[in-house]
């Protein structure tokens, strides 16, 4: 899995290539704690170029979105999330916890 | 009916998968039937890999598919601690963000996915996961 960050002046752009499974969640979750550590809570996540998420990767995103919305100090937004994957995160009742952006664009301007 | 065994670590999930995968893709199922056996086939075995052998303590998952009748059979065999995937509870999918379980997501993936999720235990021939998925049912 590939995984850049893109500090933005309102939000960080995080975005993931490959595959997030029970081996690679742990390099996603050190990415968006080094984002909250820096004292940074608003995250959208790039996910159009995923492939594969398991729910290590879900139980990840859920982590980091308990910790942004924390104290009402920011939110984990999703954007571009490949169908199937859609389908697995709705699946696991993980819809109602997340907004979910149809492009990067606009999750990024919803900050 | 095909068979290959991995090494009981995350770094062999990627192997597992496309293992599965292709005998999904070779029983004629389509794309998403391929993508729910992936990921059944990867919650199963991260939890062999987690409670069966407890994290890097190392042991072998032997994965069995077979391809009859238009269903998938998996079969994984291990020899750690017997799992009870029916000792896991349903999580509460209801419940607001603070209160939402980390846990027990893998095993109900495994049900929503499979149409048959099978455990028994056989003493020294180890432990035996069946899963079963049937073409075209949705």
């Amino acid at each position: 899995m590939e995984i850049t960050n893109h500090h933005y002046k309102h939000c960080d752009l995080i975005s993931l290539k490959g595959r997030v499974d029970s081996y690679t969640a742990p390099q996603l979750n050190e990415v968006i704690a080094a984002v909250t550590k820096a004292g940074r809570y608003k995250i959208v996540l790039d996910m159009s170029g995923l492939e594969y998420m398991s729910s290590a990767g879900f139980r990840t995103l859920l982590v980091g979105q308990k910790n942004c919305k924390r104290y009402n100090r920011g939110e984990v937004v999703l954007a571009a999330v490949p169908k199937r994957i859609y389908e697995a995160i709705e699946l696991t009742g993980f819809t109602p916890l997340f907004k979910i952006f149809d492009d990067v664009t606009a999750a990024v301007g919803s900050f | 009916m095909r068979t290959a065994i991995f090494p009981a670590r995350y770094k062999s999930l990627d192997d597992m998968r496309q293992f599965a995968a292709q005998a999904a893709k070779d029983a004629g199922m389509d794309d998403i039937e391929v993508y729910a056996v992936e990921l059944a086939v990867d919650e199963a075995c991260t939890n062999i890999i987690e409670h069966a052998y407890g994290l890097d303590k190392g042991g072998e998952i032997e994965c069995t598919c077979t391809a009859a009748n238009d269903c998938l059979t998996v079969i994984l065999r291990d020899h750690g601690k017997p799992f009870n995937l029916s000792s896991v509870m349903e999580p509460d999918l209801s419940s607001g963000l603070e209160k939402r379980p980390l846990g027990g997501l893998g095993v109900y993936l495994m049900r929503q996915l499979m149409d048959e999720v099978r455990f028994e235990t056989l003493g020294e021939a180890g432990n035996l996961l069946t899963m079963v998925k049937h073409k075209g049912r949705k």
